[in-house]
């Protein structure tokens, strides 16, 4: 097997709060090809977030990885530096966030802001930097490139401000792309857009991209394999296919059956009951269990992620059956 | 249907201006040509809603569904057109019978930590209406909120909580709760899922449905997202900058929709399917309802735009059976 381009081992992020600690991600693995989309899906609190910020080493205190390893290229970025870091972020991994307006800087031009973005890590001329930027703006949709660099981004809506986000992720080239839930405040014509975009990007440059979210619609849509987690675990894992057309894990099909396109009209949703543990008091063992319809005495220990391969595999004792059947929707 | 319409909008209009500022007054008052900015949220809208009908309203961000609901729920006046309540024009009620007619809708909003008071407890927060209005008298208003809470499945143990104790589901429950308190007829609910995990949706969806069973509840259903609005309501309506493009029962409108914007908001909904898919989205963005595009307002967007498209707006006209559809091409070839 090759060395996959990112390898994350036992991933542990907990934020010492005076409430207590806080365990948001408490033992991630996953791994990662070139050119590949992972969808990291998870509800509000499942540690999703966290988890593509850690990567990145980009977690505010009191939040620390404590254990685990991020291994980029062979690379362990846990244990890197700043200074290294820093010569990583951007230029081999990108990351594309929620809210576009908080990661502009309202007060400089977008030209402004993109030419940095270049010269912070290569040394190019300014007019090289801007053609550059003119370029990633073209590549990403954006009309009249040369007008818009002059422009500031309050002067966007929110789509063209969220391709701009996307375009100064692109202009190194990145061999990685964290995107954290980047078309959740878009209307739906909009999203599909940004979809298209990144879709047809990753195509053409093979950078991989993590899409962080929570729309199962979207990850089926877009991603090649899925990582669905819970309580700060990756619960499930597989492909596309897999996940959506036979889920495992409990929680994986219990969030299926949530989705009101997949019901028939009118019918009660198959809900799952109870609401997502406070990741302060997580319950012993399997932290699903107590909303679960399959738990038994076994389940007071956590169980180990297994399945038929690496990237098929299931954090259950009980996991629901496997069917051979296609697509239920 | 012969039965009167609990609700009947009929060209219902909102616009919002901005007042002009002592330097723009000045100046006009000097000759300079500046008027005051008006935003036509919502234009001519006609839409009846019968007794016990749940009606989806779908649109994208700035097309006018929460103005039109909050319209409909009389917190924003309109600023044209006419909302009959069982038949009658709330206009020409006598104030004590438009009370009654307002008390009789209710809203259920997005957000609920905005829409809920922190500073009250769940107690006061649901039984305040109740007794105000004289529906309970106030010594047995604590039994009367435990009832509710109840209906809407919440322990009534909870009573003396306030809302930052609960979670995000069960703060949905308290503003549910809180409008059914009343004893409405009508529930406007926007986008009273939206904020809410898939697997908590749910939960809130199936309590509406159980809810419109129990208590023969008649829902103004506002939401952008299309998989909600086709799994609860009777009659989907979509909505473009301000009117209504389409309206038809909602399997027939989700199988076969007819407005080219219908069909695009349909087509790049994404699904939970198994297969990869690519996208063809429709270009260009959702123009200002500052500065509406001449004739359609879909036509800068639309693949299907023809001259007239630009020139003459069509009308939200009956193409089948109750399907009503604001297209050109319908008269032109069937679509």
């Amino acid at each position: 097997m090759t060395e996959p381009l990112l390898r994350v081992d036992g991933l542990r992020t907990h934020f010492l709060t005076r409430a207590g600690t806080v365990k948001a991600v408490d033992g991630v693995d996953l791994r990662l090809d070139r050119g590949e989309i992972l969808g990291l899906v998870g509800e509000s609190g499942s540690g999703k977030s966290v988890t593509g910020q850690s990567i990145l080493g980009l977690v505010d205190p009191p939040g620390r990885v404590v254990g685990g390893r991020v291994l980029f290229q062979g690379e362990d970025l846990v244990g890197a530096g700043e200074k290294r870091l820093r010569a990583i972020r951007g230029r081999r991994i990108a990351m594309i966030f929620q809210d576009p307006m908080m990661t502009l800087n309202p007060v400089l031009s977008i030209g402004t802001q993109m030419v940095e973005a270049v010269r912070a890590h290569e040394k190019v001329s300014r007019a090289e930097a801007w053609e550059r930027s003119r370029r990633a703006l073209a590549r990403v949709g954006i009309a009249s490139p040369d007008e818009r660099l002059a422009s500031y981004p309050h002067q966007f809506s929110g789509g063209m401000r969220q391709r701009v986000a996307i375009a100064i992720a692109l202009l190194h080239s990145p061999d990685l792309i964290i995107a954290d839930e980047p078309t959740t405040a878009l209307d739906v014509t909009i999203q599909a857009q940004i979809l298209f975009e990144v879709q047809k990007l990753c195509r053409e440059t093979g950078t991989a991209l993590i899409w962080v979210t929570h729309d199962l619609a979207v990850v089926s849509a877009l991603a090649d394999r899925v990582a669905v987690m819970y309580a700060g675990r990756v619960v499930e894992t597989g492909t596309v296919a897999e996940i959506i057309g036979n889920p495992r894990h409990p929680y994986t099909r219990g969030l299926l059956e949530s989705v009101p396109s997949r019901n028939r009209r009118g019918v009660p949703l198959r809900s799952i009951p109870g609401m997502t543990p406070s990741v302060l008091d997580l319950p012993e063992g399997c932290a699903f269990r107590p909303r679960c319809d399959r738990s038994s005495g076994a389940c007071t220990v956590m169980p180990e992620l297994t399945g038929e391969r690496e990237n098929r595999a299931w954090r259950c004792w009980n996991p629901v059956a496997a069917e051979a059947r296609g697509d239920a929707a | 249907m012969t039965a009167v319409p609990i609700i009947e909008l009929d060209g219902l209009t909102k616009r919002f201006s901005r007042k002009l500022d002592v330097v723009e007054r000045f100046a006009r008052r000097l000759g300079a040509a500046i008027d005051d900015r008006a935003v036509q949220a919502v234009s001519g809208v006609d839409l009846s809603i019968a007794e016990g009908e749940v009606v989806g309203l779908v649109g994208e961000s700035g097309c006018g569904k929460s103005t039109l609901g909050r319209m409909v729920a009389g917190i924003l006046p309109p600023s044209a057109g006419t909302l009959r309540w069982r038949g009658r024009d709330l206009r020409e009620l006598s104030p004590a019978d438009r009370h009654h007619a307002n008390l009789k809708i209710q809203m259920v909003f997005q957000d609920p930590m905005a829409s809920l008071n922190p500073r009250l407890r769940v107690a006061d927060i649901v039984g305040e209406a109740p007794v105000v209005h004289g529906l309970v008298p106030r010594r047995q208003a604590e039994e009367y909120v435990a009832a509710t809470l109840r209906q809407v499945g919440l322990d009534p143990a909870y009573l003396r909580r306030y809302p930052h104790q609960f979670s995000g589901g069960q703060r949905q429950r308290i503003g549910i709760a809180r409008a059914l308190a009343v004893k409405p007829d009508v529930l406007v609910c926007d986008e009273s899922v939206a904020a809410l995990d898939v697997s908590i949706q749910a939960q809130i969806i199936n309590l509406f449905m159980r809810l419109r069973e129990e208590l023969s509840l008649t829902y103004l259903f506002i939401s952008h997202d299309l998989g909600v609005v086709e799994h609860i309501s009777d009659r989907t309506a979509i909505m473009y900058l301000g009117r209504i493009v389409e309206l038809a029962p909602t399997p027939e409108l989700f199988d076969k929709p007819n407005h080219p914007y219908a069909k695009a908001l349909l087509d790049e909904a994404p699904r939970v399917s198994v297969e990869k898919r690519r996208f063809a989205p429709i270009r260009g963005e959702i123009p200002s309802p500052l500065d509406p595009p001449s004739g359609c307002a879909f036509h800068p967007r639309c693949p299907h735009a023809m001259p007239r498209c630009s020139a003459e707006r069509p009308a939200l006209r009956a193409i089948a059976p109750r399907r009503w559809s604001a297209c050109h091409l319908n008269e032109t070839t069937g679509p």
